[in-house]
């Protein structure tokens, strides 16, 4: 990292910028939501974004928190979490949530799509096991609907297992009735979801994020 | 390609149907118009008659005025249907060409045959128009209004429907002034002002013929809603437009202060607009709160309430269109919640209806105005009207476009801003607003006549040739959406995702405060305008339910599964290990017992036949009681194998139930009902639920109340909603399965539960 603890050089921005596709300023950014997340550490750590108030009422706070200890969600190909994060894998996290640029040729767009629905995919398999089972899918959907009262709890087993069966449906078709199936692999994940624009809504506008528009994280 | 070339009879007969259809439409509004002086002259006659001499009391009499009014307006409506009726009964000009512009036609064929025979055809009477026809297509728009597309595209709407309206109303007004300047037009005579107002009124998209031909291309979602949004959001400015100019040119000069009154002005209409719809809205949504005991009235509610909001802004000269959209999309969430499934289909069917019905006769009567109308024709003026139009279309959405693509994430191509200018079509909100100039304006006629070609021109030729250019394009279409329940976690979760990270980033972005609203909106005001417990209701439960709903609904009509989800994937594809494998010697003793308790039973009711108390009928006692021996036996014997088959197999998720066995069910419950009221279950060594217990006998036995067994008639299905729930989910119990819980959960059963 850097050669004193508050100064990051231009040269250094230039590299995560290159890597993760941020703009230097969007990085200079981040850099200072990280600063104050982290207490001006070098590190953050579970705590610190535990102690965010504005995911007290999100009912997934646990798995977003999780998502960015995640090691498949930071270019490392291994199953497993780390401890604490630096401000480069902050910003690899954060580069799933960029929007797709204005002129991208066909092949980019699909990279994109992959990139997205994989961070997502990653979220529902807890297990890292490369498939979302019935139990972790169930789980996602109770988690969904954690906020919503005994009603939800309820109908989120049904629900969820209205959704296997879909996916069931729509990529094996017809199945015999002694066969199993596992589980939802990240090909059928792409399959069922292919009609749902996810390139255009999963992104954050870290344009219009400055100084003025933050708040300082409690 | 002539018609005639198809296939004998069908052709044929389909022809003719058309042209009787034609020859009756066309006949009857004549006949209506062609009025008073017969009925004048029996009544004249009536009256000598009875002061002369005592007649003989008339048995049969005509009385055409009496009932003049009403006759002729239903009279046109009926034109007007069986218009729309014909031309859906020719294949091909359907699909060549829009609806609208074969009413058009028909409208001038109308109105050149009253004129030939020399009545006056009626004109479209503005208010008419704006009070009656109107109202509807905008409320039905509006109440359906794509809540989460207009939202994520508002800032480009409104900037196209405000920033582009103006420069439109300017650049025509200022160029045709211009143009009228030239000595060689011979108008000298028209000020500034007048083209001012002239090119205000003539700006404007217009909603009704933008509905008419976008609905029959099918575009995609985003192009849709911001030209459909445009033409909605547009009224405000018209409005504001045209009653400053129309203020102005009677004074005839203009002051910074007015300019300045008229951009507060256009706040005041807009905001105000939205308002009064709003407040309509919620008081709506109170008052569906309680009409769980008048369910027959409730759609009348909706509809009356939106009318008084347009009214009320009417009224106040604020922007009626917007006031109708606010109420809609304000009152829509909560009263969907509060109102039963009947409603809510009248609802949609009625909105569907009338506005239907309205865009009919509003382009018919476009047709007949424009026979009857005065017209003064000034080939230049009209010609250059016509073609800056669209220049000032182009070049403004091109502008704005460029903009706008600036601020947004997903740009705008280049297909989508032609479509977009292409689309911009003009209509009878425009002539309306035309027509109401006061006859003091010497350009009166003159400007009518351009509005109506400019009409004409966008809805004939621009209507014409979009299908084809949207093909040609290529041109992305609306998606064919499944109701997929994956894709409604994902939406749910990615919103709260999103949330989550603009929370970790610490940037107060879009989806912050969407969450901010919607706690808001559960929290305080959800519990003043939902009735009962559905306001804790998230929406991902809602959308599920609906489409359970759904489902069953296909399933009891067409009396199969539907095709979406195949019959040979179950439950048990996906997760057959959690019941308890039961062991062999365990399937033996329960088979045994079955069949003991079959035997049993058999002799049961044999006894019982001969009792007064199970039977209604003592005439049929024998035959029914021979009868329903043997069918219960069948049963039985039936249920014992399904049982077998069952120990290994698991219940399914209520949506994919099996095509149904008909004629069984009736019986099921009787013999079920006895099965358990008998007392001879035998004890079992599994845990089991005592019968009473189980929800699902509970429901047998007030289902089953003393009917005399053999009643065909297949009962309705209750509202067995919450039943099936729970059962559905406890398929974990073993006990469950072998307890056979009766019609709700056997395999074979299929009624499915409907609520209300």
């Amino acid at each position: 990292m850097g050669a004193s603890q508050s100064v990051r050089t231009e040269h250094e921005f230039q590299d995560v910028a290159d890597r993760t596709g941020f703009s230097l300023e969007q990085i200079g950014n981040l850099n200072k939501r990280f600063r104050q997340l982290s207490k001006n550490e070098e590190t953050l750590s579970r705590q610190d974004l535990a102690s965010i108030s504005a995911l007290d009422n999100n009912p997934l706070r646990a798995q977003i928190i999780n998502a960015f200890f995640d090691k498949r969600n930071l270019r490392e190909n291994e199953a497993g979490t780390v401890q604490v994060i630096g401000f480069e894998e902050f910003l690899m996290v954060m580069s799933h949530f960029r929007p797709a640029a204005m002129h991208i040729t066909e092949e980019e767009r699909e990279k994109l799509r992959r990139e997205k629905l994989r961070f997502v995919f990653n979220m529902h398999d807890t297990d890292s096991d490369g498939t979302i089972t019935l139990e972790e899918y169930r789980r996602a959907v109770e988690e969904l609907l954690s906020k919503a009262g005994t009603i939800g709890q309820e109908t989120a087993k049904a629900i969820a297992d209205a959704a296997m069966l879909e996916v069931a449906s729509t990529t094996r078709g017809k199945m015999e009735p002694d066969e199993f199936y596992e589980g939802i692999t990240f090909e059928n994940f792409l399959q069922i979801l292919k009609t749902f624009d996810i390139e255009t809504r999963m992104h954050i506008r870290f344009l219009n994020m400055d100084t003025a528009t933050m708040r300082c994280g409690k | 390609m002539p018609a005639f070339s198809c296939a004998f009879p069908g052709c044929r007969r389909d022809l003719l149907v058309i042209v009787l259809v034609v020859f009756v439409g066309i006949g009857l509004p004549i006949e209506a118009s062609a009025p008073a002086y017969q009925s004048h002259g029996t009544e004249g006659s009536h009256l000598t008659n009875i002061t002369n001499t005592k007649k003989a009391f008339p048995v049969l009499a005509v009385n055409y005025e009496h009932v003049r009014k009403p006759f002729e307006i239903a009279l046109w409506i009926l034109l007007a249907l069986l218009m729309k009726l014909g031309f859906h009964l020719i294949p091909r000009l359907s699909a060549v060409v829009p609806e609208s512009c074969l009413l058009i036609v028909v409208g001038l064929l109308v109105g050149g045959l009253i004129k030939v025979i020399g009545e006056e055809p009626p004109v479209l009477d503005s208010q008419l128009f704006f009070l009656c026809l109107l109202p509807p297509i905008i409320l039905d728009a509006g109440y359906f209004l794509p809540i989460r597309p207009f939202t994520e595209n508002v800032g480009t709407i409104l900037v196209f429907a405000v920033i582009g309206t103006l420069w439109n109303a300017f650049f025509m007004g200022g160029l045709l002034y211009a143009l009228c300047q030239i000595e060689s037009v011979g108008l000298s005579g028209v000020d500034l002002l007048a083209c001012l107002l002239f090119g205000s009124i003539v700006s404007a998209v217009d909603p009704v013929a933008v509905l008419a031909v976008f609905e029959e291309i099918h575009i995609n979602e985003l192009v849709h809603i911001l030209v459909f949004g445009e033409s909605l959001l547009n009224d405000a400015v018209t409005v504001v437009l045209y009653n400053l100019f129309e203020e102005f040119s009677k004074v005839g000069t203009v002051t910074v202060l007015d300019v300045f009154l008229g951009v507060v002005c256009f706040f005041v209409v807009s905001l105000g607009g939205v308002l009064v719809g709003a407040i309509y809205g919620f008081l709506a949504a109170f008052t569906s709160r309680f009409t769980s005991h008048t369910r027959v009235i409730e759609p009348l509610f909706v509809f009356l309430y939106s009318y008084m909001a347009y009214l009320s802004s009417e009224m106040f000269h604020l922007s009626g269109i917007m006031a109708l959209i606010a109420c809609g999309v304000v009152m829509r969430p909560y009263v969907e919640a509060n109102i039963s499934h009947k409603s809510y289909t009248t609802i949609k069917y009625f909105l569907k209806m009338w506005s239907s019905v309205s865009e009919t006769l509003i382009f018919i009567f476009l047709g007949v105005s424009t026979v009857a109308g005065p017209h003064a024709w000034n080939w230049t003026f009209v010609i250059t009207t016509v073609i800056l139009c669209l220049v000032s279309r182009v070049l403004g959405v091109i502008g704005l476009t460029f903009i706008i693509n600036k601020f947004r994430i997903v740009k705008l191509t280049k297909k989508d801003q032609f479509i977009v200018a292409y689309g911009g079509l003009r209509g009878a909100i425009a002539f309306s607003l035309g027509y109401l100039l006061s006859n003091s304006h010497q350009m009166r006629n003159l400007f009518l006549t351009a509005i109506i070609t400019v009409i004409f021109f966008t809805v004939f030729v621009q209507g014409m040739t979009i299908r084809p250019l949207v093909e040609l394009l290529a041109v992305k279409k609306k998606k064919e959406s499944k109701p997929s329940i994956n894709e409604e976690i994902h939406t749910e979760f990615l919103d709260h995702l999103l949330t989550g990270v603009e929370g970790v980033c610490g940037h107060y972005g879009h989806y912050h405060w969407k969450e901010k609203l919607n706690r808001f909106n559960k929290t305080y005001v959800k519990r003043w305008l939902i009735a009962g417990e559905n306001f804790k209701e998230p929406e991902l439960i809602a959308f599920y339910r609906k489409m359970e709903l759904k489902q069953a609904i296909m399933m009891v009509e067409s009396g199969q599964l539907p095709s979406v989800l195949p019959s040979t994937i179950s439950m048990q594809n996906i997760q057959p290990r959690a019941i308890p494998r039961v062991s062999k010697k365990r399937e033996e003793e329960i088979r045994r017992i079955l069949r003991a308790n079959l035997q049993n039973n058999k002799q049961k009711m044999r006894s019982r036949s001969y009792s007064r108390h199970t039977l209604f009928d003592a005439d049929e006692e024998d035959d029914v009681s021979e009868v329903r021996l043997r069918k219960t036996k069948m049963e039985m014997e039936r249920r014992v194998s399904v049982m077998e088959r069952r120990m290994s197999h698991y219940l399914t998720v209520p949506a994919n139930r099996e095509s149904p066995r008909p004629g069984v069910r009736r019986v099921r419950f009787e013999s079920d009902n006895q099965v358990f009221s008998a007392d001879s279950f035998p004890t079992v060594h599994f845990e089991q639920p005592s019968p009473p217990s189980t929800p699902d006998a509970v429901s047998l036995e007030e289902e089953v109340p003393k009917r005399p067994s053999l009643k065909a008639d297949i009962e309705g299905p209750r509202g067995n909603a919450s039943d099936n729930h729970q059962g559905e989910l406890d398929y974990q119990r073993l006990a469950r399965c072998l307890s056979d819980p009766g019609p709700n959960k056997d395999k074979e059963d299929d009624d499915p539960f409907m609520s209300c």
